[in-house]
């Protein structure tokens, strides 16, 4: 493993902090609260897993955080940047370096090969081409894909696609590591050696991790910390017991 | 982003749907095809047209008179009176002569005389030529030769002179008879023309008594000059195609003479009744002398110098300005008809895009995602844009010199059945095929605003939303 460390803040200190956060879409006439009043709190270095059922607003707390999307009230401050008042060009950048995102449908972009998906990011980061390949490589090596770097999306198996967008989540060496769903897609083996290594990331890298799941027993398993939100409200939160007890099987998933 | 990785992108990405693209770029190549098409008609007609104007000799020259001549052509009334102002003489000629810029200042002399051809006399316009006037673009596809020197007793024939010679009527249609037809019975052949010698009289005014008398009286007083009737056998060496006094309007003419023939022979001129008082003297007064200058852009300089010395000036300076701005609005309209096909091409690139926009909302999701910013998908759309603009410029250019070549081929094809000589009035200079492609750069940019401005605004969480 050659990728060096994320650059990241001390462990134990606040990296997300949410206040009252609130995002409400207007559909004609009706409100929708998709986040309704979240406060959260979620440490450097912490693994903390999203839990809900659909329409919880779980993917949407974790888009607020990626600034992907902003609060209609409400902050969400990372690593003391507050989010909602960073213009669209930093809110870019800020998605750039500090944040790597996988998703449930790995979303790589199927006209590029897998080195070229993975290095797309430094590309918008205007690293020199030399240096991007030698990267791209070291990422790709640390997900075990070295040798189908030149193929194509949809020549790989979907657990191949999920470590690919691994690969380009960290390519930034981003502190913080954001997951939807990322084994929804996948059977129960390849789920469990994509969250091997998203756990690896965060015990090795020190990289904090926050993951949108509905699977119970994925989060229990993994997960330091559980946060569970209904209808937009946080609605418990609680660390997690048996997140010390690593020897469970794949069994563990139902 | 950097411009290498977003050319690389873009072209990666119009490869991605290469029929719709491809489609979109021929659009633009037609429509930069058909700009260049005619521009360069355009350009190639106003090229043709000034190499013929300047081999005419009418750019070069200034034509000079003298402010006797009652004719008005000079407005300029705050000179001298006509009646005072200088007369155009031989000292006058040869001190145009030395102005410098000047090539030469040769007489024009020209007069209505009676030609014998079969015992059969013919009115006519005959005018002398300097032996520059070879080179003339009017000698061109003349048939026979230019005169052997510049004294010998040799004449050239215009083509409708031959036509009346020979007894035929004048051609209604364009060109109708071939010049080497006419130029057959004719060459080598010998016409006698009548014309009246003016010889000085015996009587010169005295010094003593001009003094004492206005010059105006001592000169009638004692001006005198016989007229005598002459014939000159000339022979007929050349047969014109083209007209060399086109410019001239009616005092045209349809017969030449050598110049110094001509001066040798002291022809009875119009303007010597007007000179009556100088006329008496051996040393004769030109109605207007032709001055050839080195380079039409020092026309003016000398036409000035000329205009000092007291003398009339005109040259086709001015009608030139004017012919400038005829190609200006020809080029106008022609680029605007041009321009058209170049404008429906960009709404192909317009929809193209925007298809593109709907096919990859997903794909922008994810370079938002993932760090691109609004500037860096904009970016990556105009570079799309640009791609086709210069690919289909190039091609255009391609495209519309080979139309060009093809219709120029076709020209000459059908002017050399009709035995008139190869012109090339098609041209694409190296300005025009840069200005193309930038053109077409330009215009894909243009069109590529609206749709790089939506897929730059699209809200990454709907993008990634959308299955």
């Amino acid at each position: 493993m050659t990728t060096a460390p994320a650059v990241s803040a001390a462990r134990g200190t606040v990296a997300i902090r949410s206040e009252n956060l609130c995002r409400h879409y207007r559909m004609g006439e009706t409100v929708i609260r998709a986040v309704d009043g979240v406060s959260l709190e979620v440490r450097a270095g912490e693994f903390v897993a999203l839990l809900g059922t659909s329409g919880s607003g779980k993917s949407s707390v974790l888009n607020l955080i990626a600034g992907l999307d902003r609060p209609t009230s409400g902050s969400v401050v990372v690593q003391d940047r507050d989010l909602a008042k960073l213009s669209r060009e930093e809110l870019a950048k800020y998605r750039l370096r500090v944040v790597g995102m996988v998703f449930q449908s790995f979303n790589l972009i199927a006209s590029m090969t897998l080195a070229e998906n993975v290095d797309l990011p430094l590309r918008f980061a205007e690293v020199d081409r030399g240096q991007r390949q030698t990267l791209a490589r070291q990422s790709l090596e640390r997900v075990g894909l070295l040798g189908r770097m030149n193929h194509r999306p949809s020549e790989l198996s979907g657990g191949e696609q999920q470590r690919a967008a691994l690969a380009r989540a960290l390519i930034n060496r981003p502190q913080l590591l954001l997951a939807d769903e990322p084994t929804g897609n996948l059977d129960s083996h390849t789920g469990t050696e994509i969250m091997d290594m998203v756990r690896q990331f965060n015990r090795e890298l020190g990289m904090t991790v926050v993951m949108v799941t509905h699977e119970r027993a994925l989060a229990e398993r993994y997960a330091q910390r559980m946060i569970f939100l209904a209808d937009g409200k946080l609605v418990d939160d609680r660390p997690n017991a048996s997140t010390r007890r690593d020897s469970r099987g794949p069994g563990g998933q139902s | 982003m950097k411009i290498p990785d977003l050319t690389e992108l873009a072209l990666r990405n119009l490869r991605e749907s290469l029929l719709r693209n491809s489609l979109t770029t021929m659009g633009i190549s037609v429509g930069v095809a058909s700009l260049v098409a005619m521009l360069s008609l355009g350009i190639g007609l106003q090229q043709l047209i000034s190499r013929r104007l300047v081999k005419s000799g009418l750019f070069d020259t200034v034509v000079v008179t003298s402010r006797r001549d009652l004719r008005g052509r000079d407005e300029d009334r705050n000179g001298p009176t006509p009646g005072e102002s200088r007369v155009l003489d031989e000292p006058a000629r040869q001190e145009i002569e030395r102005l410098s810029n000047v090539i030469e200042a040769y007489p024009d002399i020209r007069f209505i005389t009676e030609l014998r051809f079969d015992d059969k006399p013919h009115l006519t316009m005959i005018s002398a030529l300097p032996s520059s006037a070879k080179s003339n673009d009017a000698f061109e596809g003349m048939q026979g030769s230019f005169f052997s020197s510049d004294t010998a007793p040799e004449v050239i024939l215009q083509k409708t002179f031959a036509e009346e010679l020979l007894g035929k009527a004048p051609g209604r249609g364009v060109d109708e008879t071939k010049v080497a037809d006419l130029a057959k019975p004719l060459l080598g052949k010998e016409v006698t023309m009548r014309y009246a010698q003016r010889i000085s009289g015996p009587a010169q005014p005295s010094p003593s008594s001009a003094d004492a008398t206005t010059p105006t009286d001592s000169g009638l007083a004692t001006a005198a000059y016989s007229v005598i009737s002459r014939e000159q056998k000339l022979k007929i060496v050349g047969v014109a195609d083209l007209d060399p006094e086109s410019m001239r309007g009616p005092t045209r003419a349809k017969v030449f003479l050598p110049l110094r023939l001509a001066e040798g022979l002291h022809v009875m001129q119009p303007t010597d009744l007007r000179e009556i008082s100088r006329a008496a003297s051996d040393q004769p007064v030109y109605s207007s002398i032709g001055v050839r200058v080195k380079n039409p852009a020092q026309i003016q300089v000398v036409e000035d110098a000329i205009k000092k010395m007291g003398f009339n000036t005109f040259s086709i300076l001015d009608a030139s300005r004017g012919l400038k701005q005829v190609f200006g609005v020809l080029f106008a309209f022609l680029g605007i008809f041009g321009s058209l096909a170049l404008v429906v091409a960009s709404i192909g690139i317009v929809n193209t895009l925007v298809m593109a926009i709907l096919e990859r909302r997903r794909e922008i999701g994810i370079m938002k995602a993932i760090g691109a910013s609004d500037a860096d998908v904009k970016k990556l759309f105009f570079a799309e844009a640009g791609a086709m603009g210069i690919l289909g410029g190039v091609v255009g250019v391609v495209l519309g010199w080979a139309i060009g070549q093809v219709i120029n081929l076709g020209t000459n094809v059908y002017l050399k059945r009709q035995g008139l000589p190869p012109e090339h009035f098609w041209a694409v200079p190296w300005e025009l095929v840069v200005f193309a492609v930038l053109f077409a750069f330009g215009v894909s940019l243009v069109s590529g605003l609206y749709p790089a401005g939506r897929a730059a605004r699209l809200d990454p969480v709907q993008a990634l939303r959308y299955e």
